[in-house]
């Protein structure tokens, strides 16, 4: 099992249950996600066959209440839990943050009762598959000039556009799909699309170069007749997409430490096993420093994390606080995956490693969810009141 | 059917081990702990019984507060409830004392199956199960690869040498061993840590088990504990081939003293 870097002793500011939740979910990746991932990676798959293991030890939703089948973890186990996930590979980690705060928290925080009963038990059980439509193909960092259009007919909405990026897009067995209502002023609203609709197509996006264990889709509506049931009814805006989207990011900061233990851990044994001029790559001054930098950079991370968790249970958190670990974790990661990548040289780039996976997956984490430049500049609005993109 | 569990918190395999001041024993404070391996198969053989069965399965650990951690994990796993024995001087005990406590908690209880890891990975004894069987009157069967309710009693498959194995019938209650590796653990869930929260931790001192604690004081005591010493030598002979087989020759025969 990976020992911790725990510089702080953040070990001692966690519950029991906390410590449990992480272990748990740490060893389950190391027999179950780890002996495989190189391979799925590889191939280009998604171990579609874990989805029942995922349900059962209640990583989907695991959030969200106890009523709706979901474990009712707080948000600093849910933050361990996608580190651990990330660890394994950022595209595990994607599918059950796309199921859990993409998914079922849109249904649980903008669904009525109904249509929470109806999704969420299912979806905690891993037996309904969700993804989340929100970017377009000329709407990416700018959500709101999204085309895809809902109008209101007799038996509910006629919906014509099409999504990109969507993760878990074509196994999903339903999409929340963001549209802009013409009956509405444009409002952007949310719709629960299920596969199956007549009109809607889910192909995959074939030759990604990174999150190859991840399945990634575009989304076509054509003429899709949504019953009225079926629209979200609480949401109203382009507040409900970022305010999943927050929820999302979250998951992500802590899943970004994952993936940069996994490299540092691999970059150090590597470094003191490996003898090059008879001593050991780590005793030297420049492998010494690139392995002090990772280390301090996780240090940062974690605490940073802990502390938005904690701020986050206790319902003090801005979304500007989540681009802030969004931003400077993932960014931290990939440093950290790059520099590990160096300390092994040639066998850096080899899949029995990791390093180089988690590298290419990173390049993905750095622009999804919010671009790495949009939540710089985020930050940047809160400080001057001026938004410099907008 | 209701099997109590006995679990014991040792360090983890991966932890760092250093020799304490006095030399008898390891610093507790390098330490970081988890479910002995074979009490963890115990456990996993309990919970099993109890699915097929019904029952109840209770977790019971003995130490200072930090062996919640073990009991919590087993409620987390699905045990109902645990038994935390804690006492101060109860700490440092050899296997007779450990035994003595475990029995009569077990005793005050009531059970059906007592189960227990063959042996700890810290100290080895393999006595723990052994010996309170036989303070509480009890049959019992060791390295136990298989358990299966009966009219009246129980059916375990032993492990012997060889490969060979052999079929126990006995009568319950009664007190098991369980070997590692007989089962495939399952993963403590989300929902079942949550779930832990609810359940209850009895707690039991030695004056509450009418213990008399004097009597356990350790009959054996650990002298010294140290790391092997490396005991290998080379050494190089120099010389013609004639003269270097003369050194051999005498060195064999008076150091190693091989003839």
């Amino acid at each position: 099992m990976r020992p911790d870097v725990d510089f702080f002793n953040l070990e001692s500011q966690l519950s029991d249950e906390e410590k449990m939740m992480r272990d748990s979910v740490r060893q389950f990746v190391n027999e179950r996600i780890k002996p495989i991932i190189a391979d799925c990676y590889e191939e280009g798959r998604f171990p579609l066959d874990l989805i029942p293991e995922f349900a059962k030890l209640g990583l989907l939703g695991s959030n969200l209440p106890e009523k709706y089948g979901c474990a009712g973890i707080n948000n600093v186990a849910y933050g361990l839990v996608t580190q651990e996930l990330e660890a394994g590979d950022s595209g595990i980690r994607s599918f059950v943050s796309v199921q859990s705060s993409l998914c079922m928290y849109p249904i649980y925080a903008f669904g009525s009762e109904e249509q929470r009963m109806k999704y969420l038990p299912g979806m905690a059980k891993g037996e309904i598959i969700g993804c989340f439509g929100l970017t377009e193909p000329n709407s990416g960092s700018d959500p709101g000039s999204m085309k895809t259009r809902a109008k209101r007919v007799k038996d509910g909405w006629l919906l014509n556009g099409s999504k990109t990026w969507i993760t878990n897009g074509t196994i999903a067995d339903i999409a929340i799909v963001w549209a802009k209502v013409e009956d509405e002023n444009d409002k952007i609203r949310g719709f629960i699309v299920p596969k199956g609709t007549p009109g809607f197509t889910a192909p995959e996006l074939k030759h990604k170069l990174s999150l190859r264990a991840s399945v990634t889709s575009e989304l076509f509506f054509q003429d899709c007749l949504i019953p009225e049931e079926n629209l979200l009814p609480g949401s109203g805006g382009l507040k409900s997409p970022l305010m999943c989207l927050t929820q999302a990011r979250y998951g992500i900061a802590w899943g970004a430490i994952g993936a940069a233990l996994d490299c540092y851990q691999t970059a150090l044994e590597y470094a003191k096993n490996r003898v090059q001029f008879n001593r050991p790559l780590a005793s030297f001054q420049l492998t010494q420093k690139k392995l002090v930098e990772m280390f301090t950079e996780i240090s940062k991370a974690q605490l940073l994390c802990l502390r938005l968790g904690r701020m986050k249970d206790a319902g003090e958190i801005e979304p500007v606080h989540v681009s802030m670990a969004k931003m400077n974790n993932v960014n931290m990661a990939l440093e950290c995956a790059r520099t590990a990548r160096s300390i092994l040289g040639g066998n850096g780039i080899m899949g029995e490693y990791g390093v180089m996976r988690h590298l290419c997956n990173l390049e993905t984490v750095f622009t999804y969810e919010g671009t790495h430049e949009v939540h710089t500049l985020a930050i940047g609005r809160h400080l001057t009141g001026l938004s410099a993109f907008e | 059917m209701k099997i109590i569990v006995c679990l014991k918190q040792v360090p983890k395999n991966d932890s760092i081990l250093r020799i304490n001041e006095q030399g008898t024993w390891i610093q507790d404070r390098d330490l970081t702990y988890e479910i002995n391996e074979s009490d963890q198969y115990a456990l996993e053989a309990a919970l099993q019984l109890k699915e097929k069965h019904g029952g109840e399965v209770i977790a019971l650990s003995l130490g200072p507060a930090r062996v919640q951690t073990v009991i919590k994990e087993a409620l987390a796993r699905g045990a109902d409830r645990g038994i935390h024995l804690e006492d101060a001087t109860l700490d440092n005990l050899d296997a007779f004392g450990i035994s003595t406590a475990i029995a009569a908690a077990a005793k005050a209880e009531g059970f059906d199956l007592l189960l227990t890891g063959l042996q700890s990975d810290d100290y080895g004894y393999a006595q723990t199960g052994v010996i309170a069987a036989e303070l509480l009157g009890l049959p019992h069967a060791t390295i136990v690869m298989d358990v299966q309710a009966t009219d009246g009693g129980i059916r375990v498959k032993r492990e012997l040498e060889n490969g060979f194995f052999q079929w126990v019938s006995m009568p319950a209650p009664a007190v098991l061993t369980i070997q590692s590796g007989i089962n495939t653990l399952r993963y403590a869930t989300l929902k079942g840590i949550m779930a832990a929260k609810k359940k209850e931790i009895k707690k039991l001192d030695a004056a509450g088990l009418g213990l008399d604690t004097a009597s356990l004081t350790p009959k054996m005591q650990f002298r010294r504990v140290y790391v092997p010493v490396k005991s290998k030598q080379t050494q190089f002979l120099e010389g013609s081939p004639a003269e270097v087989a003369a050194k051999l020759i005498e060195k064999l025969k008076n150091e190693a003293r091989v003839f």
